[in-house]
Order: C-alpha cells, then structure tokens, then sequence
C-alpha cells in the first residue's frame, strides 16, 4: 500500500501525460484525415511546458506557443477547448475562425498566438504594464518561444522593453535544437543562448527541459523572482524535439546520434522511472491515470465530432467591433 | 484665441486622459519632451504615469498597446513618424486587427501617424501609407483635413472599441488655425462636402482637400463650380456620399497624396465605375504622387505630389471633354 504523497512531481506528470496522450490523438485524427490544417506536437516538452503552467496563478498571463498542450492544461485550458479548436468546432474559443495552436481565451490571460515568432511577448508585456496601471502587484506573465524566435526582431524588442519597464515577464525559450530544420548554429553565435540574459539586464536561468523535477525547481524559482519584483526572467531550457515540426514533418534532418544523447531522452519516460523509484507512485495507479485520461479524451473528441462546424451563411462577416462602422461589398 | 491643428490633437489626448481613466500614451520622446512635433506636451506633467517615453522599438510598442486593450486599457501609441509605424506594422496588421475577430475581444488602441510631406522631408519622413493599413481587415483608417476633426475624430477615435490608425497630416500642423474646439461634429464614416459644385466631384482627404479647395477657387474664376468631397475617414469609405455628389456633378476626379498604385484613389474609382458607372459623363480619373521614393530637395517635392496647379490642370481635361 502506498503512502499518500504530494510532492509536485506527482501533479506535474499527471499533467504531462495527459498532454502526451491529448498529442497522440491529435496525431492520429490527423494521419486519420480528420483535421484540417497542421498538427503541432508537445511531444518532449512536456516537462518545461507543464513547469511553466505550474508557475503561473489565476489572474497571471501565459502566452503558449505550439508545444505547449502540457502548460495550457496546467494553467486550465480544458481538453474540450483544445478539441473544438482542432476539429473546427463552432463551440470552440474559436469558432473554428482559427485553428489548432492558434487558440486561447485573453480574457483569462490565456492569449490565442500568431504565427509571427516573438510577437506575442510584448502582448504579455502590455497585459503586466495594465496591471501596473490598474494597481494590481503580484501577477507575472509568461511567454514561450523556441530557439528560431529568439532571431526576431520581435523578441529583441520586446525583452528589451520589460527590462526597461521591469514587468515581471518570464521568458522561457525552449532550444529544441531545431527550428524547423534549420540546427542552432545557423540561428545565433553565442555559446549559449542564456548568455544574452546579460547584455538586456534580465534575470537567467538554465535547465535540462528532459528532467521534470529540475524544470520544476528552475520555472519556479524564476516566477518567484518575477513576482517579487525583480523584472523579467530569461530561462532558457535544452532538449530535443522527438517529433517533427508538425506531424507533416518527418524530422528526417535530425541526426540518430542526437536522439541517443541524453539530450533526446524522453521527459515523460525520466519522470515516470523517477516517480517509481522514489515510491510516489506504482504501476497500477499510472495505468488508471492513463486510462482516466484517454476516456476523457476520447470523451471530448467523440463530443467536438458531433457539434457543428462553423456555417458560412450564419457567419458574421465582421472583422470590427464597431458594426456601424462595417464596409459591406457586393459578392 | 487660435488653435492648430497640432493643439487640437494636443488637446484632444488632454481630454481623453482627463476623462477616461483606461487612456494612457506611449511613444518615442512623448514624456517630459512633449513629442518630436510637441502633439503631447505637458501632458506627462498633468497627467504623471499616464504618458510614457518607449525605447525605439515599434513592434513592441503596438504589442504592448494590444495587450492593455486587452486588459481594458485605451492606450494612444504615437509613431514618431508614420513611415516608421512599419517597423510595428506585423503587431497592427496581424495582432491588433484580428483579435476581435479570432476571439471576440475588442482591441481599442489609437495609433497615431504623423504623416505626409513636408518639404526637406524626404523619403523616410513624408510617407502616406494609409492605404496599406486600409486593406488589411480589422482596422479604421482615419484621415482628418481639418483642426476641428483632428480634435473631434482622435476623441472619437479613442472611445471607438476597434484599432484605430489615426493619420495627421504633418503639412497641417502648423498651418491650419482655427478660433475654437468643436462641441459637436459629424461622426467617423461620413464623408463631408467641403464646397459645393455642380460641374465635377473631386474626391480628397487630408492635407490634399486644401489643394483641392484651392483648385475650385482658381476653377471658378474660369466659370467651373467644383464640389469638393472631403473623405474623413479611407476606412469606412462614405460611397454614398461619394456617389450622390457623382450623381449631381457626373464627373469625378481622385486626388490622393500617396503612391498611385491601388489605394485609396483606386478604390474609390473602381466603387464608382462598378456601383454608379450610369453616373459618369466622362472616364473618372485620379491624381496622386509620383511613383517614386518622396523627394527632399523643395523643387522636387513640389513636383512628386498633386497641388492645387496640378488639381486644376486635372479637372480642367476632364471638365473640357
């Protein structure tokens, strides 16, 4: 008989595998032809994802980007939410107006990301300087990002900027060694990319993104920094990316050499092994949080199949919120 | 008492931060300096934390105005110089503009272009670059002509829940006076008629409508009565102001200051020649800038964008056929 236990890890798993399991199924609705447009796996970076949703509270801000299904359900996003947007249901946050990755709630501090790298760092920036003007302290906001979004012009200017405002920003770049298939040595010449913490004034943090508990140790002591109001937080983790960029990507660019590193380990798997060894949990109870997971899935999946899609007739063609002010054109 | 242009925008965010506690400004130089064209001065004294020096940094400085609209804030962003809103033009096109639409949330942010030539101005500083913005969906593209509705449409520009890019007219600054505010004013979306005439429309905003205005003077001494159609605002576009006054007139003439592929003088011309083709005496045609980079030396400059003489001229072939 086991002791209950409730060490952090223990959550943070549960978490990380029920985004591994939400990822499968998306990849097989997808090799299955049910979903339209791309499919973009977390798949190895649950650990850091889970980490970063951890660290954050209600009335916090998160900006995921599309490796972060392990993050969204640990900052609330329900799994139903993250179906309706995939199957393009018209219930979704959605509305099937956008799709896949491409979905949040901002009202929940939850932003919905554009596709242009760094671009919704300063969004989070701008959501913690209202906080400030509305006299309310103690909130952070997180962004994700992969080593590629770390080129942009965007995220120069916009780390630059919390520095300069000292917003309580964690910047959590995750360098999966590819963005796309483009390796990191054509995307920057630095030792390391954490190094450039230094040069905008910003606080820096490494971490093995394939070892949950550090991940957790790490994010988590970089939002405790943020939330006292010691400015923003760079925290760059390392780890490989075991699936393609999306699942039309076969990822045949990455060497085998790299996967067998300890670099390409598992997160999910080192978490599991971890979990077992210290006795938290045991087998049987991992097979019913498994099982628990994949009925709640293919709940939400057998749910979003049975909703409408979004009907072209019934649809407001409005991009405005002022409808007065809305052009009509002859079609 | 004589205001400016300039003071009326001046005046207009000094309304705003004194009767919206949501409104804040944010640009390059704004705070103690009062702005590089002083559109904000001591308002970062009247107003202490509520108007905020950026780094050079437009792309953030739009995300960060996005993201406070989404926590309920107004923010006003002002460019340092509209060509330079292209640096932030990803975070106004992509961002702000399809928040409203991808989720239902309304993204109220005010972006102010400085905007147009001034002579010894050259490429970088005289760009008018409203029909970039007017093409993407999600955005209100306003263009004021005169002191009284730079005051009234950059206030209703503010308490409007959509982005806003707001182009003022740098030529206007200075020059245009007026003796007070306005306490009323038509609303943003209606075209007004600037003079009335019955022999051809000529169709025009901002600093342009000055030109034209000058134009139907100098016409009338020749026996033509011009009907001078002041835009307001490229997006809404007011077609059926635009078509009533085709209507009367049956000729119509375009006069933009920006480059003369696409935009706002093409848009027009392809509304009326579709909508109102029965409409039309003669081919309506358009005047705009020359198609190159806008020049700085004085003898160029008034040569690359249309005048009041080269209105004239235009309306005169299409008065004559």
């Amino acid at each position: 008989m086991l002791q209950p236990v409730t060490e952090p890890q223990l959550a943070a798993f549960r978490l990380m595998l029920r985004a591994r399991l939400l990822d499968d199924k998306f990849a097989a609705l997808y090799r299955a032809g049910k979903i339209h447009g791309g499919v973009f796996l977390g798949r190895g970076q649950e650990a850091l994802s889970v980490s970063v949703g951890l660290s954050l509270r209600k009335g916090d801000v998160f900006a995921p980007l599309i490796r972060d299904a392990a993050g969204r359900l640990a900052f609330g996003e329900t799994i139903l939410d993250a179906v309706r947007t995939y199957l393009g249901s018209s219930l979704g946050p959605m509305r099937g107006r956008d799709g896949n990755v491409h979905r949040g709630r901002p009202r929940d501090g939850l932003l919905p990301m554009i596709s242009h790298l760094g671009a919704m760092i300063s969004v989070v920036n701008g959501m913690l300087f209202a906080h400030r003007l509305k006299k309310i302290s103690g909130t952070v906001g997180a962004a994700c990002l992969g080593d590629g979004a770390t080129s942009t012009g965007a995220f120069h200017e916009a780390l630059n900027q919390a520095a300069v405002e000292k917003l309580p920003l964690l910047m959590v770049v995750a360098d999966n060694q590819f963005a796309y298939s483009t390796p990191t040595s054509r995307q920057f010449a630095c030792d390391e990319l954490v190094d450039k913490a230094a040069g905008y004034g910003v606080g820096a943090h490494s971490v093995d993104a394939t070892d949950l508990t550090a991940c957790l140790k790490v994010v988590g002591t970089a939002a405790a920094r943020a939330r006292a109001g010691e400015g923003p937080q760079l925290i760059v983790a390392k780890l490989l990316r075991l699936c393609g960029h999306g699942e039309h990507d076969d990822a045949s660019y990455i060497p085998p050499e790299m996967k067998n590193s300890t670099l390409g380990r598992d997160c999910l798997k080192v978490a599991e092994e971890y979990l077992l060894q210290q006795k938290w949990t045991d087998a049987a109870t991992l097979a019913t949080w498994r099982s628990e997971a994949i009925r709640e899935i293919e709940d939400a999946v057998a749910q979003a199949q049975r909703e409408p899609g979004p009907d072209p007739f019934a649809e407001k063609w409005n991009a405005i919120a002022s409808e007065h002010l809305n052009e009509t054109h002859p079609q | 008492m004589s205001l400016t242009y300039l003071d009326a925008i001046r005046e207009a965010q000094a309304h705003a931060l004194r009767d919206d506690p949501r409104v804040f400004i944010y640009g390059q130089d704004v705070g103690d300096f009062g702005g590089a064209f002083k559109a904000t001065k001591n308002l970062a004294k009247e107003f202490p934390g509520r108007v905020l020096d950026s780094p050079i940094s437009e792309d953030a400085m739009v995300g960060l105005a996005v993201g406070a609209a989404i926590e309920g804030m107004r923010p006003i962003i002002e460019m340092q110089f509209a060509d330079f809103s292209t640096v932030g033009f990803n975070q106004i096109v992509n961002q702000a503009a399809t928040l409203f639409w991808r989720t239902g949330v309304s993204c109220p942010i005010t972006v102010r272009l400085p905007f147009g030539g001034t002579s010894g101005g050259g490429p970088f500083h005289s760009q008018c670059i409203e029909a970039i913005y007017a093409h993407y969906p999600g955005v209100i593209v306003l263009t004021p002509a005169t002191v009284e509705d730079a005051y009234s449409m950059l206030l209703e520009a503010v308490a409007l829940d959509d982005p806003v890019v707001f182009c003022e007219h740098k030529f206007l600054y200075r020059h245009l006076k007026a003796e007070k505010l306005p306490s009323e004013a038509l609303p943003i979306g209606k075209a007004r008629i600037a003079r009335e005439g019955r022999d051809l429309t000529v169709v025009t905003y901002s600093a342009m409508v000055h030109e034209a205005l000058e134009a139907a003077t100098e016409l009338s001494g020749e026996g033509w009565e011009i009907e001078v159609v002041d835009l307001r605002s490229v997006k809404p576009l007011d077609t059926d102001t635009i078509m009533a006054s085709v209507a009367r007139t049956g000729k119509l003439l375009c006069v933009g200051e920006a480059w003369p592929w696409g935009g706002v003088t093409a848009e027009i011309i392809a509304r009326v020649a579709s909508e109102g083709y029965g409409l039309l005496d003669a081919a309506p045609q358009r005047l705009n800038a020359k198609d190159t980079p806008v020049p700085y030396h004085p003898n160029l400059w008034t040569a690359h964008r249309p005048t009041a003489v080269s209105v004239a001229e235009a309306a005169r072939k299409i008065l004559r056929q």
